[in-house]
């Protein structure tokens, strides 16, 4: 390849050849059958939206470590984290969109829904560094636990009766394997190297604890989409063994399981979120709102 | 035949010296600032962009910009492991940066003010910055030039993509194209300065040149930056900022005007709209994550310790 072509490249710039990329993302479940399942569709698009909106939150949370982090490496590492959960949400959404067939795409469920129709969990979307809410090692304490959780969803929902869901998760696995491999080595690093970086993990590991609980308690559509959705109540076990393996490696010891108290019964998956929430949408949707009608 | 004079022979046949070749110590210092200016440009690089990642108005752009923040980190490792081949220490180099020892590009110290400024670094700032690199593909310093091929063909495909952003959104609604047309007035005379004073005022240039370190002067890439860029423009529907700006059918090139000069040297000096902004953000990533790089090397040594390797 000659360098000094590369201006003339430059100067045409709708000749694909020309250029070492293209600008658009391969289409990531291309041949995977859409047909949906024989399900209630407003429960497969809620259920869809839980899990789409999880990764969407996490995503939005760990970009803010953009140029933050403590290292180059981990700029790279947790960009990489947040671009796969992106990837993973975009998926998601645009399934719940058509699931639910009112002509939604993934930017008007993630734009132009309000607080209480996002159905994450709150483990998601609470403030865990790099502003305020946590540091380095309770991003690491929240990421351990999200993606474990997720792992083991996700290794269920392989045999979902829905398609994409099962593609979804089964593309997904192999990424959330290495976010779940990160977060522990890591927590492993922090937990065994200074006193500083033992009480901070430590820390880290209470504030996110009580967020646990919400984790493995079923919604009722998650319960009346058997065959398609996973049951969050038999993850408990696998999600414990995991978590008591890390921290034993790690030097630390299990918080106390005290769950953060609901709001009349109702948390992330009934739309009923922290207070912290609101911001990071209002945030996230305020240029795409500004502008009605504008092509991005 | 002496070592100095078999340095001069390889440089001059456009050959590569390579890490463990003798080299001349003003050579080695040259390229360690160059080097570690580029890295600390890149790193810096990552804040005007990041800024907008939260508020990235649809997820697949959301997508394309984290990406790209993504890559200049990256680029940024590439180019301290690069000065490490020449002694230097990535540590060190940091230290030179916060403390405003070290410079990197004035462009950065520009602010991103809308979502088009997205679009117009991609197009204009990363155009100029693959002109100033495309040539150093071919720069003496074996590791150097290689980082720079890899970089050129990321650059390329980053730039690509700022100029498919402005051109979706000058097929928007009206206040998008104003948008539009608002960036490029801020960032088209910042992006001629990205090539450095005028030729005359450059103070490194003619060494550098001599040592294959550098490969066209500053005025010559500008001016193939200026004749690269006008047809694009006018393909996008945006009009560049600089009423001078014509072709010359005897020269075979544009003629343009000059920056505001005042103002690069001001910028340059340390006064630019966000140079403190920018170096206080780095130190603070930096000195935030002081306990967690001291953890990372208390548990190695504990480990080696431990496995009975240290």
């Amino acid at each position: 390849m000659s360098f000094d072509n590369a201006y003339e490249s430059l100067i045409d710039g709708h000749e694909d050849a020309h250029w070492a990329f293209g600008t658009g993302f391969a289409e990531p479940l291309a041949g995977v059958d859409r047909e949906v399942p024989d399900v209630d569709r407003a429960d497969l698009a809620a259920y869809c939206l839980m899990l789409g909106d999880d990764a969407l939150v996490l995503s939005q949370r760990l970009a803010e470590w953009c140029s933050r982090a403590p290292e180059l490496e981990e700029d790279v590492a947790l960009a990489n984290i947040a671009l796969d959960l992106l990837g993973q949400a975009r998926m998601l959404l645009t399934r719940a969109g058509e699931v639910e067939g009112a002509g939604r795409d993934e930017d008007a469920l993630a734009y132009l829904r309000d607080e209480r129709d996002f159905r994450n969990v709150h483990l998601a979307e609470i403030e865990c560094g790099p502003f305020a809410g946590g540091d380095f090692g309770t991003t690491m304490a929240r990421l351990l636990v999200f993606s474990s959780w997720k792992l083991a969803q996700y290794s269920r929902l392989r045999a979902s009766a829905d398609p994409v869901l099962a593609a979804v998760a089964a593309k997904g696995l192999k990424e959330l394997a290495y976010h779940r491999d990160h977060a522990a080595q890591w927590v492993v690093r922090l937990g065994d190297g200074t006193e500083e970086s033992h009480r901070r993990v430590r820390a880290g590991l209470e504030r996110v604890w009580p967020f646990l609980a919400e984790l493995f308690t079923p919604h009722a559509v998650e319960l009346r989409l058997a065959g398609v959705a996973v049951d969050p109540a038999e993850l408990r076990s696998e999600v414990d063994g995991v978590l008591d393996e890390v921290l034993a490696a790690a030097g630390l010891t299990r918080p106390a399981d005290v769950p953060a108290a609901r709001v009349n019964g109702l948390a992330g998956r009934d739309g009923v979120h922290t207070e912290a929430f609101g911001y990071l949408l209002a945030e996230m949707q305020h240029l795409h709102r500004s502008l009605p009608g504008a092509k991005w | 035949m002496d070592l100095e004079a078999q340095f001069e022979r390889t440089v001059a046949a456009e050959q590569r010296v390579e890490p463990r070749d003798w080299m001349p110590d003003g050579y080695r210092k040259t390229l360690i600032r160059q080097i570690a200016q580029h890295a600390h440009s890149e790193i810096i690089g990552m804040q005007p962009e990041g800024n907008w990642i939260s508020r990235a108005p649809s997820l697949r752009r959301k997508a394309i910009l984290l990406a790209k923040v993504q890559d200049e980190a990256g680029h940024g490792l590439y180019l301290y492991a690069a000065t490490e081949t020449l002694g230097a220490d990535r540590g060190e180099l940091t230290e030179k940066l916060i403390s405003g020892r070290q410079k990197y590009s004035s462009i950065f110290n520009y602010p991103t003010l809308s979502y088009a400024d997205v679009g117009v670094i991609g197009w204009l700032v990363d155009g100029a910055a693959i002109c100033n690199q495309v040539p150093l593909c071919r720069t003496s310093y074996g590791p150097y030039a290689r980082a720079m091929i890899r970089i050129c063909k990321e650059e390329s495909f980053h730039q690509r993509q700022g100029y498919e952003l402005l051109m979706t959104m000058m097929s928007g609604t009206d206040a998008q194209r104003a948008m539009v047309q608002e960036s490029v007035n801020r960032w088209w005379w910042p992006s001629l300065m990205m090539f450095g004073p005028p030729d005359a005022e450059s103070s490194n240039t003619e060494q550098s040149m001599k040592w294959r370190i550098k490969r066209n002067t500053n005025d010559e890439l500008r001016q193939k930056f200026v004749d690269m860029t006008v047809p694009q423009a006018r393909k996008l529907g945006v009009t560049l900022p600089d009423p001078e700006l014509r072709w010359n059918p005897e020269r075979g090139h544009h003629d343009f005007g000059q920056p505001d000069w005042d103002e690069f040297w001001q910028v340059v000096g340390g006064n630019g709209p966000t140079n403190a902004q920018r170096i206080a953000h780095r130190r603070k990533a930096h000195e935030d994550g002081e306990w967690v790089r001291a953890a990372a090397a208390a548990h190695a040594a504990k480990h080696a310790v431990r496995e009975g390797v240290a």
